[in-house]
C-alpha cells in the first residue's frame, strides 16, 4: 500500500486558538480513512487543512506539511484552487448551486477549468453522475434546477461535482448527517464504491457509520490525535482509554 | 457517567452469574450424588438442568436483543460477545453434569470398585476452576482467569492417573470392566467440565483486553510450568 497523502507536523489555529495541534498521519490509497471525536475536537479544521480550505476563514492559519503525492500542497507559489481541484470535498448540507440545472451543477468544475467541447462536458456528466449512483434517477431531469432534488440526492449531485474534476482525494465532512436513513445508507454503499478510484477522507459522528465503511479510523480529541489504526481494531479493542469511552459513549 | 446501556449490562452479568449458580448446584449435586451414594441427588441434577436450559435460551435472547438495540462497540461489544460463548459452555457444563448422574447412578447400583480417592480430588479441582472462572468474570480479574488455565493441567492430570489406576484394576479384575467403564466416563465428564471452564476463562480475558489467547494458552501454560 503507497500513502498518496502524508500529514507531518500539521497545526491549525483560529485567531490565538489552537485547534489542530502536531497532527502525523499518512492516507492510503484507495482506502476509507474516518475521523471521529466529539465535536470541537478539530477534525473538521484538520480535513479542511487537507485541501487548504480552513485558510479562507479570517484569522485562521495552519502550519505543518501536508505532501500530495510526494507535493507539498502549502508549498511556495502553490495555488490552493488547483490544490482544491485535486482534493474535493463534500460538506454535511448538501449544496448545489441553486441557479444550476442538475447538468450544470456537475459541469460547472470542468468548465472553470476551461472545458467548452459540449460532447466532452455530456461524457464527463454522465460518468460522474453514473459514479455517484445518481445517473439513473436523473437522466430525464438534467436540466431541472439541482435544489429541486432530494436531499439524498442533492447530496450525491455534490459528490458527482467532487468527482468531475477527477480528484485523487474526496474529503466528506459529515456527509450523511443531514440524511435519512435510506439516503444515508446509499451514500455509505457509494463510498465504498468510490474507494476504488478515489482516496477518502471522511469525518462523521456516527460510530457504526465508521465502522461500516472505513479501513482506517482516526480518533481526535482537544485537537490531539489520540488514536489512529484499523479501524476493525478500534470498534473492537481500542488501546486508549479515551478512545474507548468515547466510541461507547461514556465521555462525559 | 452511568448509561442506561451500563445497567442493561449488569442485567446480563447477573442473569450469566445466575445460570452459572445452577451450573455450580448441578455439578455439586451430580458429584455428591457419586460419594454420599444418594439417589436423590441425581434426580436434583435433572431438575437443576431444565433450568439451565431456560437459562441458556434467555440469555442468547438478551444478547440478540442488545447487539440489535445497541449496537455495541468496544468493551461492550466483547463483553456481549463472550456472554454468548460463556453462555454456551455452561449449558453443555450442565450436560455434563447430567452424564456424570448418569454414569455415577450406575455405578452405585453395583458394589463400589474401591474406595473414592483420586475422583474426589478432581470434584474439589473443578468445583474450584468453575467457582474461580465465574469470580474472574463477575470481578473482571483477567489475572484469576489466567490461573483457571494452570488449574486445567491438574484435572487432566487426575483424569490420566484415573485412566491408568482403572485400567489396571479390570486387567486383573475383567469382572469389573463396567463398573470401571462407568468410573472413566465420571473422570472424563469431569475433564469436559475443566475444558470449558477453561473456555470460560478465555473468553473473560478476551472480554476484559481485547487479547484472543484460544490456543495459544496451552503452550503459554506449558511454557510457565516449565520455568
Amino acid at each position: 500500500m503507497s500513502a498518496i497523502m502524508e500529514v507531518s507536523g500539521l497545526n491549525a489555529w483560529f485567531g490565538a486558538a489552537q485547534a489542530v495541534k502536531e497532527i502525523n498521519l499518512s492516507f492510503e490509497k484507495n482506502t476509507v480513512t474516518a475521523i471521529i471525536g466529539p465535536s470541537g475536537c478539530g477534525k473538521s479544521t484538520f480535513i479542511r487543512c487537507l485541501n487548504r480550505l480552513h485558510e479562507e476563514v479570517p484569522d485562521a492559519r495552519a502550519i505543518g506539511r501536508v505532501l500530495l503525492e510526494g507535493d507539498d500542497i502549502y508549498g511556495r507559489g502553490v495555488d490552493p484552487v488547483a490544490i482544491r481541484r485535486k482534493i474535493g470535498m463534500v460538506f454535511q448540507k448538501p449544496n448545489p448551486f441553486p441557479s444550476l440545472s442538475v447538468f450544470d451543477n456537475v459541469a460547472v468544475g470542468l468548465r472553470l477549468g476551461g472545458l467548452r467541447r459540449a460532447s466532452i462536458l455530456k461524457e464527463a456528466v454522465e460518468r460522474s453522475l453514473t459514479l455517484s449512483a445518481l445517473w439513473d434517477e436523473v437522466k430525464d431531469k438534467l436540466n431541472a434546477p439541482g435544489t429541486s432534488l432530494s436531499g439524498g440526492q442533492q447530496q450525491r449531485l455534490c459528490i458527482a461535482r467532487a468527482l468531475a474534476v477527477e480528484p485523487s482525494i474526496l474529503l466528506m465532512d459529515e456527509p450523511t448527517s443531514a440524511l435519512d436513513p435510506i439516503s444515508t445508507a446509499k451514500i455509505e454503499e457509494l463510498v465504498t464504491e468510490l474507494k476504488k478510484a478515489v482516496t477518502i477522507v471522511m469525518v462523521t459522528h456516527n460510530m457504526q457509520q465508521a465502522a461500516r465503511i472505513s479501513d482506517k479510523t482516526a480518533f481526535f480529541l482537544l485537537g490531539d490525535m489520540v488514536e489512529y489504526g484499523e479501524t476493525s481494531r478500534i470498534f473492537t479493542a481500542p488501546k486508549d482509554s479515551r478512545t474507548e469511552r468515547y466510541i461507547t459513549g461514556r465521555f462525559g | 457517567m452511568e448509561r442506561h446501556f451500563d445497567v442493561s449490562l449488569r442485567e446480563l452479568k447477573e442473569q450469566l452469574v445466575g445460570m452459572a449458580g445452577l451450573v455450580e448446584r448441578a455439578i455439586e449435586c451430580a458429584t455428591l450424588g457419586l460419594v454420599q451414594r444418594d439417589r436423590a441427588l441425581m434426580t436434583q441434577v435433572h431438575e437443576i438442568e431444565k433450568k439451565i436450559n431456560e437459562a441458556h435460551i434467555a440469555v442468547d435472547d438478551s444478547c440478540v436483543k442488545l447487539l440489535a438495540l445497541q449496537q455495541p462497540l468496544a468493551a461492550d461489544l466483547r463483553l456481549i460477545v463472550a456472554t454468548i460463548k460463556i453462555n454456551t459452555d455452561l449449558e453443555r457444563m450442565g450436560d455434563q453434569a447430567v452424564n456424570i448422574a448418569g454414569n455415577a447412578t450406575r455405578y452405585i447400583s453395583a458394589e463400589p470398585l474401591k474406595p473414592l480417592v483420586d475422583l474426589p480430588r478432581m470434584f474439589e479441582e473443578v468445583r474450584v476452576m468453575v467457582r474461580e472462572t465465574i469470580d474472574s468474570f463477575v470481578r473482571t480479574d483477567a489475572q484469576l482467569a489466567r490461573e483457571v488455565l494452570r488449574r486445567d493441567d491438574l484435572v487432566d492430570g487426575l483424569k490420566n492417573k484415573i485412566f491408568r489406576d482403572v485400567l489396571e484394576h479390570v486387567k486383573i479384575n475383567a469382572g469389573d470392566i463396567e463398573q470401571g467403564l462407568n468410573l472413566i466416563l465420571i473422570a472424563r465428564n469431569l475433564e469436559r467440565i475443566g475444558d470449558h471452564a477453561t473456555n470460560i476463562a478465555e473468553d473473560v480475558i478476551f472480554a476484559i483486553s481485547g487479547e484472543d489467547i484460544r490456543h495459544s494458552a496451552r503452550i503459554e501454560t506449558i511454557k510457565q510450568a516449565l520455568t
